[in-house]
This record gives structure tokens, C-alpha cells and sequence, in this order.
């Protein structure tokens, strides 16, 4: 049952992905349309697929780098979903799809090992704690895009490439700028409340808020970063170019305190130390 | 029947003549009614614009027409005939199908792509249609007209792009502001081309707008035309700091009004806001290095230029897809016109197979004795239904041959063999 949910989202999302590229190129509107409602397919099959999950192991799946993954993708789709529903740029899917379907296909590409689920996993701290830095991390996924996307408009425009094939395809650097902020401003309260959670549960699971894990000192290092970005654009007015640029490079500080601690760095967040017991009981 | 398109375009004839020849309500009329009177042309369909004159008619006799509907014009114009001529052209048929095809999509335009022409033709058909001038043929024909108008707007990107420097600053606005509606512009200095600009920008939302200028007066003056403020040329680094979004600058100064010196420190006050430059003056007003700050946007004259001369070359690139549109449709168009000629013949020849069917049905009753009425109706099914067997290849034979060119003797063999007009052959 959950292999064939997976699948057919697997499926859906990289036929939306192709369509999309189809459509950035081709510029035709039916393209955007079909590749639109694959996407959301692939969405309800995912979501299918996450409460079954859910529903068997008792806690949200995201206990190893597969699930983690897929959650992750699910969460960017989401928002995506969410964010064409307000600005109706359609364009943007041509990035956000790609980049959902490649997660997961990583995360396909992983081998299903059977997780063992303690006892201390099953706790509504964890899932909430979870859930929230995902949803969190999916809007700044979105926001890292869309600065990408800006960036690349923002180059056009200032060394007069009108030409090129971006510069008719890209939205306004107004709106960019609109749904990187928008992206910014939901995505900070949500890593806020995942962090303050995740010392909840760590609480209530092991006896301390905060033991100085490099996934919770990069978690740290983020939230300063974005609190940061927040706090300039705020007060000062930080936009367009700059915003842009630091958007992209707090992404990337996410994804290196998630790929990076999951996998090298170790600490009781790492998915090998969830399965091996390595975490404090 | 022949289609027959004599028309006088800005290609053809100076404006002086086309001023002469255009076609007012009272001249319609006046042409209606001579359409009326004329039983040569059976359909009528005219258009005329600034740059054009067309005149669309279906008549069997082309030339006799055509010489009716020259001097007509020359008699209204008062322009006589060998001068006005050689400066009409005269297209018959699928030539004249294509030409209205192209008219309408804008590849017979002045500037390429440009979509007013449409509602003009729509427009022009209405009183057409209301004149009850328009039959089965030009009805059709200009409903073709917008489907293809229609298509190579949607398929191509013909009328996309602007083509004009006013309409290229306008696009440049929208890509970096999105919407114009809250922002506002600085006019330094004046003259025809920023006018029209800041025209532009307003025409697409603008709402506030001053002017500085080297002469106080005079940026009264226009402030007044554009209903903005008038502010003095000390006053731009104020304006720059407090938030106008698009400057456009067009003085006759030697120098750089603006420097990059000038514009750095307005950001922080501005609060990062982007910045568009506009600099239409030649020398320049602006230091180009000004460009190099971030969220600023300069671009100059030639810059302008630049995205226009693209925009055209992209129009002209366009213009070779809604090209093959155009003979797409023109193709089908001629099919379509080729069936209807053979429309007559299939009508006559299914009356003949019913006449006879009527008849022997007539003559055999006696012979049947007495039917109950669904054995009556079963008989007349049953004669019925070997008839259509019988006449259905032929059908379908001339429905295939209706698109080659000897369809007329294909059709004159098939009367002939039918003896469809009733014409003695010297058997009986």
C-alpha cells in the first residue's frame, strides 16, 4: 500500500517536473495546467502516503534519511501549492517542481530499512517539533527559489540581455521580491516554533533542553541568520538584490545542518544513531 | 462566383489620396446603395481606416464589377481614374482571402502586429451586416477573418512586445515594479520624447508625477499638462530620497545631472526602494555608473533603442509563423469554398432519386393490393434505403474530387450522366 502511494507521487511529481520544463520553454498555457494538476496528483498521493505512514509507525516518518527526505519534498510542494493559490505565478513551478521531484527521487533511491520505532519517538512534542522546521524549511525552499530566480531577472535587467531567454519568462522583480518576503515572514515563526518544540520534547524525552548538538548549534546558527535577514528588511528596508543573496545563503546553511549532521557529523539527531540507539535514554 | 478585393493601403497611395478616398458613414451609405441597385455584385463588404480602404465583393462578372466599383470611388473622391488607378490593387479569389487574413492579423500593418486593425474589420463587418450586404460567402469569410486574427494572436507573439521607446520604458517599469498603480514619477527637463513617456507610464497607472526643470515657468507649464507638482532642480536629490520610483531626464545639460555620488546615499534613506532611470537625453544626464548600485536601473537612449530594435526583429520573426497560419487557413478556406460548388449538384441529385422514388412508389401501389401501414412504411424504407446505397459512392466521389481543380467537369460529367438539367438526349 505505502509503495504504491509512494510511486504513483514518485511518478506524478516527475511527470509535473517534465511538463513544467516543458511549459518554461514552450510558454503554453495548457502545459502549465496539465503539469499543475499532476503536481497536486502527486500531492494527494503524497499526503496519501504520509498519513499511512503516520498511521502504521505511530509518529511522523521522518525517522530516517528516506522518509525525511519525502517529507521534505512534501512539505515544498505545499507551499508551492499554497503560494500559486495567492500570486498565480505559474512560472515558478518550473523551479519548485524539479527541485521536489529530485528530493524525491534521492529519497527513492535510499533503501527501505525497517525502523525501530522506541517508545519515546511516539510523542506529540516529536511530531509537532518535526513538522514545524519542515513546513518552516519547505517556505524557505521557496524562498531561496525564488531569490534564484531573482537574481537571474535582476542580472538581465542591469546588463540589458532583453533578449535572453529568461527575460520574458520571469515575473517582475517586485514580485519576487513580494513572495520572498512572504516566503520569509511564515517560514521565521515556523522554524521559531520548531526549535522552541524540539527543547520541549527534548525535555520531556531526555532530561535537558539544549545539549549543544551540531544539529541544534546549526539550527541556532539558521534562526540567527534568518532573524537576521528579517530584522534588516524590517528595519532598514533590505530588499531585492541583497535579501536575495542572503536568502540563498541561509538555504544553504539549512541544508548543510541537514544533509550534513544527519549524515557526517553524527550527534543524537543523525538518522544512524536514531536506529542504533545511540541517543541519551 | 468570383471574390474580388480592391483596395488602396499605405504601401500603395500617400496619405493625401488614402484621406480622399476614406470611406465616412455617408459615403457607406452612399455605396450601400449602389450595391443595392448593382446586380453584378452579390455581396459586399467594406472597410476603411486610416491606412486603408478595402472594398470585398462576390460577383460573377469581375471585371464589369470592378470598373463599377472603380469609378464609383474616383466619382466620391473626385480623383479621376487613370490617376487613382495605379495606385489600387486589385486581388481575385484566394488572393483576395489571404489579403484580408493578413489585414486582419496585422502583417499588412504599418507597425507590424499592431492590434486595433481587428476591431476595425469587426466593426466594419457590423455595418456590412446590418447594409444586409454580407451572404453565405463573405460571412464566412469574415468569420474566418477573426478566427485567424484570433489564432496567430494566440499562437504567435506578434503583438507582444513594444515596439515604440515609450512603450519599451513602460515594459521595462513592469518588469521591475510589477504594478505602476502606487508609484510615482520625476520628469527632469522636457521635450516631446519624455512627454510621451511619462504619457505612457500614467496612461498605465501613474497617479502622481512632478517636474523639475532649468526654467521654473516652464515646469509649471507642464506640471499643469500632467496635473503633478512643479519643483525646482535643487529639489531632485529630495525627490530621490523620498521616494519617487521612476525619473526620467531629458535636459539639454552638458554634464551629468545625476552621479552616482548623489544617488548612494538617497538609498538608505529610500529604504532600498528600486530606482528607475530613464535618461532620453543625448548628452546624457546620468552617469552610467549610477547603474552599478544595487536596485537602481539606468537605462539610456540607445538602451531603448536596443529593446526596440529586438522587439521588432522578434515581431518580424513572428510574422513568418502567423505567415503560415494565414496560408493554413487560406487552404482551408479554398476547400470549403470548392464544396459549396458542388452543393447544387448533390441537392438536384438526391431531389431526382426522390422524384423518382415518389413516383414508382405511386405506380405500385395498385400493383401491392392492401397494405397494412407499417407494411406501407417498410416498402417506402426499403426504396428508400436502395436509392441512398446506390447514390452514396457517387456522393462521396465528387465530396473527394471537390478539392482538385477538375471538379467543375467532374460536376458537368455528373449532371450530364444524371441528366440533372432536364436536357432531352434524343433516346425517348
Amino acid at each position: 500500500m505505502s509503495f504504491i502511494l509512494f510511486h504513483m507521487a514518485l511518478l506524478c511529481e516527475i511527470l509535473a517536473s517534465g511538463g513544467f520544463i516543458v511549459y518554461i520553454i514552450k510558454q503554453k498555457k495548457w502545459m502549465f495546467r496539465v503539469s499543475y494538476w499532476l503536481l497536486f496528483a502527486g500531492f494527494v498521493f503524497h499526503t496519501g502516503f504520509l498519513v499511512y505512514r503516520f498511521r502504521i509507525l505511530g509518529t511522523a516518518p521522518v525517522l530516517d534519511m528516506r522518509s525525511a527526505l519525502s517529507f521534505f519534498s512534501w512539505c515544498v510542494i505545499a507551499v508551492y501549492i499554497l503560494f500559486y493559490l495567492k500570486f498565480r505565478m505559474m512560472v515558478l513551478g518550473s523551479f519548485v517542481a524539479p527541485f521536489a521531484a529530485f528530493m524525491m527521487l534521492v529519497s527513492s533511491s535510499i533503501p527501505v530499512k525497517p525502523v525501530h520505532i522506541r517508545p519515546v519517538f511516539k510523542s506529540m512534542w516529536l511530531t509537532i517539533h518535526v513538522s514545524s522546521v519542515f513546513l518552516g524549511i519547505g517556505l524557505f525552499t521557496i524562498a531561496c527559489l525564488v531569490s534564484i530566480m531573482y537574481l537571474i531577472q535582476e542580472y538581465h535587467i542591469k546588463k540589458k540581455k532583453y533578449g535572453s531567454f529568461y527575460f520574458s519568462r520571469l515575473p517582475s522583480l517586485a514580485t519576487l521580491d513580494e513572495i520572498n518576503y512572504c516566503a520569509l515572514i511564515y517560514g521565521f515563526p515556523f522554524l521559531t516554533i520548531g526549535i522552541i518544540t524540539g527543547c520541549i520534547y527534548a525535555q520531556c524525552a531526555f532530561g535537558t533542553y539544549w545539549q549543544w548538538d551540531p544539529k541544534e548549534v546549526f539550527s541556532l546558527v539558521t534562526w540567527l541568520l534568518y532573524a537576521a535577514l528579517l530584522h534588516e528588511r524590517l528595519t532598514v528596508g533590505w530588499q531585492g538584490r541583497k535579501a536575495a543573496i542572503m536568502s540563498i545563503i541561509c538555504f544553504l546553511v539549512i541544508m548543510i545542518s541537514f544533509a550534513g549532521t544527519s549524515l557526517f557529523l553524527g550527534g543524537y539527531h543523525s538518522f544512524s544513531s536514531m536506529n542504533i540507539g545511540r541517543m541519551p535514554e | 462566383m468570383n471574390i474580388v478585393n480592391i483596395g488602396i493601403n499605405h504601401k500603395t497611395a500617400p496619405v493625401e489620396i488614402r484621406e480622399q478616398i476614406a470611406i465616412d458613414t455617408e459615403r457607406a451609405s452612399r455605396i450601400f446603395a449602389f450595391f443595392k441597385k448593382t446586380s453584378s455584385i452579390r455581396e459586399l463588404f467594406l472597410l476603411s481606416t486610416c491606412n486603408r480602404v478595402e472594398i470585398v465583393f462576390t460577383t460573377d462578372s469581375t471585371e464589369l464589377s470592378r470598373n463599377a466599383v472603380v469609378s464609383l470611388m474616383c466619382e466620391m473622391g473626385k480623383i479621376p481614374e487613370p490617376d487613382l488607378l495605379p495606385l489600387t490593387y486589385t486581388l481575385q479569389d484566394m488572393d483576395a482571402v489571404r489579403h484580408i487574413f493578413r489585414v486582419a492579423s496585422g502583417l499588412d500593418s504599418l507597425v507590424v502586429g499592431e492590434p486595433q486593425i481587428l476591431g476595425q474589420i469587426k466593426q466594419a463587418y457590423l455595418v456590412s451586416v446590418q447594409h444586409r450586404a454580407t451572404g453565405v460567402i463573405l460571412n464566412r469569410l469574415l468569420h474566418r477573418t477573426f478566427h485567424v486574427a484570433k489564432r496567430v494572436r494566440s499562437e504567435t507573439g506578434i503583438s507582444e512586445s513594444a515596439v515604440s521607446i515609450s512603450y519599451a520604458a513602460v515594459q521595462l517599469a513592469k518588469k521591475i515594479f510589477h504594478t505602476l498603480e502606487d508609484k510615482s514619477i520625476l520628469l527632469i527637463g522636457a521635450g516631446e520624447m519624455a512627454e510621451l513617456t511619462a504619457r505612457h507610464l500614467m496612461a498605465n497607472g501613474i497617479k502622481s508625477l512632478s517636474v523639475a526643470n532649468r526654467t521654473f515657468d516652464r515646469a509649471l507649464d507642464i506640471a499643469r499638462q500632467f496635473g503633478g507638482d512643479a519643483i525646482s532642480m535643487e529639489e531632485i536629490g529630495y525627490q530621490l530620497e523620498s521616494g519617487v520610483d521612476i525619473v526620467i531626464s531629458s535636459t539639454a545639460s552638458p554634464g551629468y545631472i545625476i552621479t552616482a555620488d548623489k544617488v548612494r546615499p538617497c538609498l538608505r534613506k529610500r529604504r532600498n526602494r528600486p530606482l528607475f532611470l530613464i535618461d532620453i537625453a543625448v548628452p546624457r544626464d546620468i552617469d552610467p555608473e549610477v547603474n552599478n548600485i544595487s536596485n537602481v536601473y539606468v537605462y539610456d537612449i540607445d538602451d531603448l533603442k536596443g529593446v526596440v530594435q529586438f522587439n521588432m526583429a522578434q515581431r518580424q520573426k513572428e510574422a513568418l509563423k502567423a505567415e503560415r497560419i494565414v496560408s493554413e487557413e487560406t487552404i482551408r478556406f479554398e476547400k470549403w469554398l470548392k464544396t459549396l460548388d458542388i452543393v447544387p449538384t448533390l441537392v438536384s441529385l438526391k431531389q431526382k432519386a426522390e422524384d423518382i422514388v415518389r413516383t414508382e412508389l405511386k405506380r405500385s401501389r395498385h400493383a401491392l393490393g392492401n397494405l397494412t401501414p407499417e407494411q406501407q412504411a417498410s416498402v417506402e424504407t426499403l426504396v428508400r434505403s436502395v436509392t441512398e446505397k446506390i447514390l452514396n459512392d457517387p456522393f462521396l466521389f465528387l465530396k473527394r474530387q471537390s478539392i482538385r481543380s477538375d471538379i467543375t467537369t467532374c460536376l458537368d460529367f455528373t449532371r450530364k450522366l444524371f441528366n440533372l438539367d432536364n436536357e432531352d438526349n434524343g433516346e425517348t
